[in-house]
């Protein structure tokens, strides 16, 4: 029932740093919007700002049809959730939950069912009369999400609340949390640093870097289409290739060159490349769009190289090596049998090629 | 091997820690000892051949019926109970306050004002005692238990303020804003979830300063006069020295008696009082 709106949003430290720059951002009601970056690109600075934790320096937040800039954090009809969890140690776990609810003096008996409701779906029943200091990682962050959803709020919002838990239960609780937003269908704005995470939550991510929004959408669009350089490096892993190339016209058709590598442009690029003629850009191909050449693959989409180091996790094989200066790595099947220091012939997928420009970073 | 490693720890730590002991509790002993001994054994010379100094035998109980008999010694008991707790209580207020605004909220000058409170702290009070006399006699206060739960404030509050700043800035951020977002205003995070979740630190500086308070000496012996109105410390020492004369006895008899109070608070909270040093709150 409630969409969020940013707009033109600006954060100046008072020591001068300026942690979010101009973000303008359109969450519709009931999505699960992410947003991924490295640390200190300002995410955590524009969620603490929606929730009202921290002041605005420029404008506005909408929460439905309403200006929220100046309201304080109780009157927002948001609930979020802590990296640490933030459970209240002196209270029981049923306290904590009910907490909320008893501050905005909800009825004994409606407090009671909203409770009992949230442990049934989050599987916390038996730890209703437990303190905080009881519980394991997983069971805190249930009970954190538990006191966050009887209060029925129009907005959830997220600090890296899986952050603190270790890798199988953190991989467990992202599809709860997935199960979760799906049954209550309700706006909720996440924010981590796991790209992984970020693509299999997110209806929509927003990837940020030094307080700029870098783009904005699906998580495939973002894997497909990333808008510049570094989104296509942040978002995938193994990350994106990148090789330093020169474009050159010879012969009628592009090419891109480095040392030791010369591929063609594909035809359906050439268009936009061909602007860039004579200058230096960065070629980008992701791992799985590289494979090992065999007889069918076109020559003017190989390159011979030697294999450096061979990491081989069961499902698919990493290959890594060097070529046109920059280390690369490729996704292979696990039936390909090759061997560190061997030749090989690397095949280039021309479907799946990216170009930027080497200034700006932005996709050509 | 195993020999020398159970010659070690006797050296490094049961003889060390038994010297320890001793220092710390022998005067205790001493108190105790003295305050059941009989005149008769207290004021005899050393070198008499059957002089027994590290003990007695034959305790009594006189010393403490001459105490209650003949001096205040009661009400000394109850001034000086009830002034500690009321400055320890006014004491303690203000010091959560003042410790949450410093620890949490950012003004102008909150680094400077937490020093500054710290310095006065570290003014000596028989410095302080001069401009306090001053006003406690403008004020009409003097010789009245005012004077002193007035007065014991001047530095049981920097103290208090400064040991519930540390600890209300190891409590996350995160529980306080929590609530703000749970409904409560920052006042009310504040006494719902800080303050409860602070006890183990609100306790342990309440029992510092009820035990300054109680030991407090220089104040108590400065504003109060009537021989009813004193406090332990000042009481035992005032009355039961004449002259050159000790009465040895009820001195240590009064000493004993004026830190069971004391030691029964200390006891009851250790615990808390340990974790309000050193623990912090985890979420």
């Amino acid at each position: 029932m409630a969409n969020v709106t940013i707009r033109n949003l600006n954060k100046n430290y008072e020591n001068g740093f300026h942690a979010v720059k101009d973000v303008n951002l359109e969450i519709r009601d009931k999505e699960f919007m992410v947003l991924v970056g490295p640390s200190g690109c300002g995410k955590t600075t524009t969620l603490r700002m929606v929730a009202g934790l921290e002041e605005i320096t420029s404008g506005d937040i909408m929460i439905g049809k309403d200006v929220v800039n100046d309201l304080p954090p109780m009157d927002r009809n948001i609930a979020m959730v802590f990296q640490n969890y933030a459970l209240y140690p002196h209270k029981s776990v049923y306290q904590n939950m009910a907490f909320g609810l008893q501050m905005r003096k909800y009825p004994k008996d409606e407090i009671d069912k909203r409770v009992r409701e949230a442990a049934d779906i989050l599987g916390i029943q038996p730890l209703l009369e437990r303190k905080p200091r009881q519980l394991s990682g997983g069971q805190r962050q249930r009970v954190a999400v538990g006191r966050a959803i009887v209060r029925h709020p129009e907005v959830f919002l997220f600090d890296e609340p899986l952050s603190n838990l270790d890798a199988q239960l953190r991989v467990q609780m992202r599809v709860e949390l997935k199960r979760l937003h799906e049954r209550l269908e309700t706006t909720a704005i996440y924010v981590t640093h796991d790209q992984v995470e970020a693509m299999t939550l997110g209806d929509r991510v927003v990837v940020m870097k030094d307080g700029w929004v870098q783009q904005v959408g699906e998580p495939l669009e973002l894997y497909e289409k990333p808008a510049n350089r570094f989104v296509a490096g942040f978002i995938g892993s193994p990350a994106m290739n990148f090789v330093e190339v020169t474009i050159s016209d010879s012969g009628g058709a592009l090419w891109a060159d480095a040392a030791g590598l010369r591929l063609k442009v594909p035809p359906q690029m050439v268009e936009r490349v061909r602007a860039h003629t004579g200058k230096r850009a960065t070629l980008g191909m992701r791992p799985e769009a590289l494979h090992l050449a065999s007889g069918s693959d076109h020559a003017d989409f190989c390159f011979d190289t030697a294999v450096d180091v061979v990491e081989p996790l069961g499902n698919e094989i990493l290959i890594n090596f060097r070529a046109g200066g920059a280390a690369m790595v490729t996704r292979v099947d696990p039936s390909v049998r090759v061997k560190a220091h061997q030749n090989v012939r690397v095949a280039l997928d021309p479907g799946r090629v990216h170009f930027f420009d080497e200034t700006s970073g932005a996709a050509i | 091997m195993v020999i020398e490693r159970k010659w070690k720890k006797w050296f490094v730590f049961y003889i060390p820690m038994a010297v320890f002991i001793v220092f710390t509790l022998f005067p205790f002993y001493w108190m105790a000892v003295t305050a059941v001994r009989p005149d008769g054994e207290l004021y005899r010379t050393w070198r008499q051949a059957s002089a027994t100094p590290f003990w007695t035998l034959q305790p009594t109980l006189e010393h403490f019926e001459g105490l209650l008999r003949t001096t205040a010694f009661p009400h000394w008991l109850w001034n000086t109970m009830l002034i500690a707790m009321v400055s320890t209580l006014i004491s303690l207020i203000c010091g959560m306050f003042a410790g949450y605004a410093l620890a949490r909220l950012k003004f102008r000058g909150s680094e400077f004002l937490g020093t500054a409170i710290f310095v006065t702290y570290l003014v000596p009070q028989t410095l302080l005692f001069i401009p306090l006399a001053d006003i406690i006699r403008d004020l009409h206060l003097g010789n009245t238990p005012w004077a002193l739960m007035l007065t014991y404030p001047t530095f049981l509050i920097p103290f208090c303020t400064w040991l519930l700043m540390g600890y209300f800035k190891t409590i996350p951020k995160e529980l306080e804003e929590c609530a703000r977002i749970d409904g409560a205003t920052r006042f009310g995070a504040m006494v719902r979830i800080i303050f409860p979740v602070s006890i183990p630190g609100i306790l342990s500086a309440g029992i510092f300063a009820f035990t300054l308070s109680w030991n407090e000496f220089i104040y108590a012996l400065i504003f109060m006069s009537s021989a009813e109105l004193k406090t332990v410390p000042v009481g035992v020492v005032s009355e039961l020295i004449r002259g050159d004369i000790f009465f040895w006895g009820q001195l240590m008899a009064g000493a004993l008696l004026g830190s069971i109070p004391v030691a029964l608070v200390y006891s009851f909270f250790v615990e808390y009082y340990v974790t309000g040093l050193t623990g912090s709150v985890k979420g």
